[in-house]
């Protein structure tokens, strides 16, 4: 399940926007402007069955995140989703994933305080006898200048 | 003829005794002649593995995805509590102190380990190096890729970080470790070959029941850790994708 964002849970002031999520799910956003630094050494882990809802997922996105691993698990992928990340990326990297490719990029995430965080994506799908069954997202720390170069571009892009 | 098993050659030498003693130990247990192969390097390993030579393997992650997918291995057990981790490292006088600060045309040490240098490439890339734009310098061993260090080189070493921990005090004090992974999901796995498949249950409940007995836990003892755990099929699988989506 997702809900809407609530403001005892926003650490710092914060901007309030509603996304259309992939599914027809409408959420309420409240977003900071503040970063937390991805974490060296570390991975972001997890996987989603074939509609984007999280089937597992490992400590480091617990942390990352903000929600509890509860939370997180069969709630969709898309509780990640910042408004500054333009939906074209996410429809690029569906189309990808859906021909049975690697998709890679990098991607603005939502915290459940309102903070985001950057990261370096990789999504592969999972086939099993010959079946996409599910998807692997791996994220790592992604260098600066790509960090710098898509915060310039994606304003661009919508 | 002898079934063969072999490990992946990123051992720590302390253990060759320990995987000999496990071998006597698995072909009294089940029954049957196993010899135990050593490559000194990943390229003899590969080329016996492409040969169809070998039929227990302790293998490296990414050596792992090839041999269950190409090869009809199929996983037994992995190392309970024995994740494989990554170390960036340089010399204690360098003036680098954070992996941000390096650049490209840096000269990076690293061993022919697969895993361990997928792990450090990742590692260095929050400094926009890759290994399109670094110096590689491959060395035969973890003491030589400190070594590379100590003489200035190179400016950066990749350590597995268990070999990492085994070098001597004396080298460690001259290094300085900038960064560890803590990725807690990528280890080794021992596989079972397609010849030897038929026995793979029999195989797993000996090695589960391994730490039952004085006499294998003492031989888990030689090998560094206690216990077994079994891998299932969906276990490896999340694994090979793993490696999958790093490897890029």
């Amino acid at each position: 399940m997702i809900y809407d964002m609530k403001p005892e849970h926003i650490i710092g002031e914060y901007q309030e926007v509603t996304l259309d999520l992939y599914g027809g799910i409408r959420r309420k956003i409240l977003y900071t402007e503040i970063e937390t630094p991805y974490p060296d050494g570390k991975l972001i882990v997890s996987t989603t069955d074939t509609s984007g809802v999280i089937t597992h997922l490992n400590k480091s996105f617990v942390e990352m995140s903000g929600y509890t691993e509860e939370e997180l698990l069969n709630a969709p992928h898309s509780i990640l989703r910042h408004p500054d990340m333009p939906t074209v990326a996410f429809i690029d990297l569906w189309d990808t994933v859906n021909r049975g490719k690697k998709w890679q990029g990098y991607v603005k995430n939502l915290r459940k305080d309102g903070g985001y965080y950057w990261v370096k994506a990789t999504v592969i799908p999972n086939v099993r006898n010959g079946q996409v069954v599910g998807y692997t997202s791996v994220r790592r720390k992604p260098s600066r200048t790509k960090v710098e170069e898509c915060s310039k571009l994606y304003p661009t892009l919508f | 003829m002898p079934y063969i098993l072999t490990v992946s050659p990123d051992f720590s030498p302390d253990h060759i005794s320990g995987w000999y003693i496990f071998n006597t130990w698995l072909q009294k247990q089940i029954g049957e002649a196993i010899h135990l192969e050593l490559y000194n390097s990943f390229q003899a390993q590969h080329d016996a593995i492409h040969n169809d030579n070998i039929d227990l393997i302790y293998a490296n992650p990414f050596d792992a995805a090839m041999l269950v997918r190409e090869k009809g291995f199929l996983p037994l057990v992995k190392a309970q509590g024995m994740s494989d981790e990554a170390i960036i490292a340089v010399n204690e006088a360098s003036a680098i102190s954070d992996v941000t600060e390096l650049s490209p045309g840096s000269r990076v040490a690293v061993t022919e380990d697969p895993d361990v240098r997928l792990m450090g490439m990742i590692m260095l890339e929050p400094a926009d190096l890759t290994a399109d734009n670094v110096q590689i310098k491959v060395c035969d061993s973890y003491v030589l890729v400190a070594k590379q260090l100590l003489r200035g080189d190179a400016d950066v070493g990749i350590f597995l970080a268990e070999a990492y921990d085994d070098l001597s005090n004396i080298i460690k004090k001259q290094l300085k470790i900038l960064v560890q992974s803590q990725i807690g999901v990528i280890q080794h796995a021992l596989l079972v070959g397609p010849r030897l498949a038929h026995r793979r249950d029999e195989l797993r409940e000996t090695l589960l029941a391994m730490n039952v007995d004085e006499k294998g836990r003492d031989v888990l003892k030689n090998l560094s850790f206690d216990v077994w755990v079994s891998i299932e099929d969906e276990d490896m699988e999340f694994m090979i994708d793993l490696m999958d989506t790093l490897n890029t």
